[in-house]
């Protein structure tokens, strides 16, 4: 058919230039020497000013890492990585130590405000957001700035980069880092384990609600640079917070490597709602470039009664290797998994998520959207399990895919595993094309090819999109349609 | 006024001639039936007007108000003043029926340089048009023809008819999976739109729907052309004797 040759066609021209946050801001940094060993992560370790325990953690993962292998089992492809040709540190020098917003180096503030994302707190006031959102900022290895804190402090939330928090809340840190991801979960925990070297830490009091959204926007700048970040959300009995995490990087030819750790802990009766909008850069038309995005993401229903959401859209990246889960091991927890995945160009995307039910009567819930376009694979890979004292464990999983032109693909890997008699699970899985029947229909009312993508992918992906906060919802909704514009005729 | 002449169509791989030299005329304020057997070409016809992608243009022109619509996209076109009645609606779930009448509506606006229509304006003319369909409000927020009737699916499409004021409706088959009650809705909300200036091109195979849609003229399609142009008399005709007339001369 003349309509899937245009297809094609288009999708071949699929111009970098889609990507709009492809930019670079020229900066001094401060970098490690190139490569990967002990030396290095010593490096990391004293550009934070560490102590002693947290350095010895760090040698003992990179010893582990060492002894371990890649995974295998994702359905991605790519060429072996060579750990030692990436940089682990790179930061910009003039912003060693800035105490307040006017000691960050105006470069970074203004790519920050390219990026959309206000970081002084007047702005942020004045403009037109309905609701406060506090903004820690990473660029590169470091935390450029964390908005709000001084509010968030009065609230007795703590809000501030993981460098920061090892050295002012070391006990909190030592309770916590690395009880949700083991040191040695997996190959890139490990590393990331290894050579993390900033990223968020939320502490939520007994009680409270969070007064305002958090958030932590990340930035890769410097060329061959990995980003290994490293989050850690605690909400102690009977809080609330919600979190938004958004991610971006320059176009570059060779591949880059992101290898985050998300942890969340939520105990008694709290609730974590944590939201991802993940742009980074996915490569250009020819499958060249873009940003491997290796990442682990787990919270731990601790507490009886608590309940973690994860939300995510997922638009960027070469490869995207991420599985955001819920241990329900609270006696009527509840773990949620939204999740939106596009791919086009040649994106590969395998994600999905785990919901490990080990308390009584915990219930979890997952919906999944997958929308493929142009030469791209997009897995769903999702595990359920009933651990033998789950009694009364509860899933409903519902994953949908959307093929968009004949030269992608969508897969569906559920696993599910019950050792409990009372456990029930219930899977739905759907895979549609959008037809060139329905894309006539809606240009026959007057809508362009684009816009009837648009409207058609919106309306399978409305679910979720519901979960996300309001602005974000607009954003996410936009990023949408950017990512699959040229993908029809 | 829209203009056929000399039109040769082919399916898009060449494999099989459609429409073999047709020629038709519709008048502003006209309403022109056409009836015809299966696979004479009826519905091919309503497509390539529309500018559907599975058919090559081997020859001929299409004109609306002097517009080649030939050279024009699917979405010009529609902007331009014509518009389909599916014989088969499509279904867009998890797009609401309000959001998608609101989004074509503007893009048609937007496509002819108009402003978008405000909110309360735009509910004020659906809420409107709803009612003298009988579409109750509940279902325009239902994704767009998600698990509609037949009957629901055509009085949707009357509906967007009447939202978009085409200059040029083509209804095709509407009557097709229609009970008489449906039937008398649709067509009561298509004589509704007649007017002065807006001309219909009416597809079908029974006389019956002509009983409450009376066309000004009739024209008898087979192998790809008009064969036989007449008055609304012509229907009852065919009704009383088949096309088989039609289809062996055709032939010869």
């Amino acid at each position: 058919m003349v309509a899937v040759k245009e297809t094609v066609e288009q999708v071949k021209q699929l111009d970098v230039d889609q990507y709009k946050y492809g930019f670079t801001t020229d900066l001094e940094v401060d970098k490690a020497p190139k490569g990967l060993n002990e030396d290095i992560v010593r490096f990391i370790s004293a550009k934070k000013g560490e102590p002693q325990w947290m350095l010895d953690w760090r040698l003992d993962a990179f010893r582990r890492w060492k002894t371990m292998d890649e995974p295998q089992w994702a359905r991605v492809h790519y060429p072996k990585i060579d750990f030692n040709d990436s940089y682990y540190y790179a930061a910009p020098k003039k912003n060693a130590a800035p105490k307040t917003l006017d000691d960050v180096d105006p470069a970074i503030l203004d790519t920050y405000k390219k990026l959309g994302i206000p970081l002084r707190e007047q702005e942020i006031l004045a403009g037109v957001q309905t609701s406060k959102v506090a903004v820690d900022a990473v660029f590169d290895s470091v935390s450029v700035v964390t908005t709000f804190k001084e509010e968030l402090k009065k609230a007795g939330v703590i809000f501030c980069s993981i460098s920061e928090a090892i050295k002012d809340h070391p006990d909190l840190v030592k309770k916590y880092l690395g009880s949700v991801v083991p040191v040695t979960d997996n190959y890139y925990a490990t590393l990331n384990c290894a050579v993390f070297t900033d990223g968020s830490f939320v502490y939520i009091p007994e009680g409270t609600r969070c007064p305002m959204e958090l958030s932590t926007y990340f930035r890769i700048n410097e060329k061959n640079t990995g980003q290994f970040e490293r989050t850690l959300i605690i909400a102690e009995k009977g809080s609330y917070v919600s979190y938004l995490e958004g991610c971006t990087a320059p176009q570059r030819d060779e591949n880059q490597l992101h290898a985050a750790v998300v942890e969340l802990v939520a105990l008694d009766d709290a609730e974590i709602k944590y939201s991802t909008v993940q742009n980074w850069y996915p490569g250009d038309a020819d499958g060249k470039g873009g940003i491997y995005n290796f990442v682990t993401k787990r919270g731990d229903c601790r507490g009886a009664n608590s309940k973690i959401s994860w939300t995510q859209v997922e638009t960027g990246s070469a490869i995207t290797w991420k599985y955001p889960s819920c241990i329900l091991r609270g006696d009527n927890s509840r773990g949620e998994f939204y999740s939106i995945a596009v791919s086009n160009g040649y994106q590969q995307v395998d994600s999905g998520t785990k919901m490990i039910h080990l308390g009584k009567n915990t219930t979890s819930r997952i919906i999944s959207k997958g929308i493929s376009a142009g030469k791209s694979q997009n897995t769903y890979r999702g595990q359920v399990s009933a651990h033998r004292k789950a009694t009364n464990a509860r899933n409903f999983t519902n994953c949908d895919s959307l093929l968009i032109g004949e030269t992608c693909g969508a897969h569906t890997v559920p696993y599910l595993e019950s050792k409990n008699a009372s456990a029930v699970f219930e899977h739905e899985a759907t895979t549609s094309k959008i037809s060139e029947d329905q894309l006539f229909y809606c240009r026959q009312r007057g809508l362009s090819a684009e816009e009837a993508t648009a409207l058609i992918v919106n309306g399978f992906v409305k679910d979720v999109l519901q979960q996300l906060p309001m602005e974000f919802a607009v954003e996410a909704q936009k990023l949408i349609s950017i990512s699959l514009e040229g993908s029809v005729g | 006024m829209l203009e056929i002449r000399n039109l040769h169509v082919a399916i898009e791989d060449g494999s099989k001639k459609i429409l073999n030299g047709l020629n038709l005329t519709i008048r502003d304020g006209e309403v022109a039936a056409i009836m015809g057997p299966n696979g004479s070409g009826k519905s091919t016809l309503s497509y390539v007007i529309a500018g559907k992608d599975d058919y090559e243009v081997l020859d001929g022109e299409i004109l609306l108000d002097g517009k080649n619509l030939l050279e024009m996209e699917p979405d010009a076109r529609a902007a331009a003043g014509v518009f389909l009645a599916f014989q088969y609606p499509l279904e867009i779930p998890g797009v609401a029926t309000m959001t998608f009448l609101k989004a074509a509506l503007n893009a048609q606006r937007k496509g002819r340089g108009e402003d978008e229509l405000t909110t309360p304006d735009f509910m004020k003319r659906v809420k409107a048009g709803a009612e003298k369909l009988g579409i109750p409000q509940d279902m325009l927020k239902r994704g767009l023809n998600v698990g509609f009737s037949g009957g629901e699916k055509k009085r949707m499409e009357i509906l967007q008819m009447a939202l978009l004021e085409p200059s040029i409706g083509i209804l095709d088959e509407t009557d097709s999976g229609l009970d008489i009650d449906a039937l008398k809705i649709v067509s009561e909300g298509v004589n509704a739109l007649r007017s002065a200036k807006r001309s219909f091109l009416v597809i079908t195979h029974y006389q019956r729907l002509l009983n409450y849609i009376v066309p000004d003229t009739v024209h008898v399609m087979s192998k790809g052309q008009i064969v036989r142009t007449g008055g609304k008399e012509l229907a009852f005709e065919l009704e009383a004797n088949g096309y088989a007339d039609y289809v062996t001369n055709a032939a010869a």
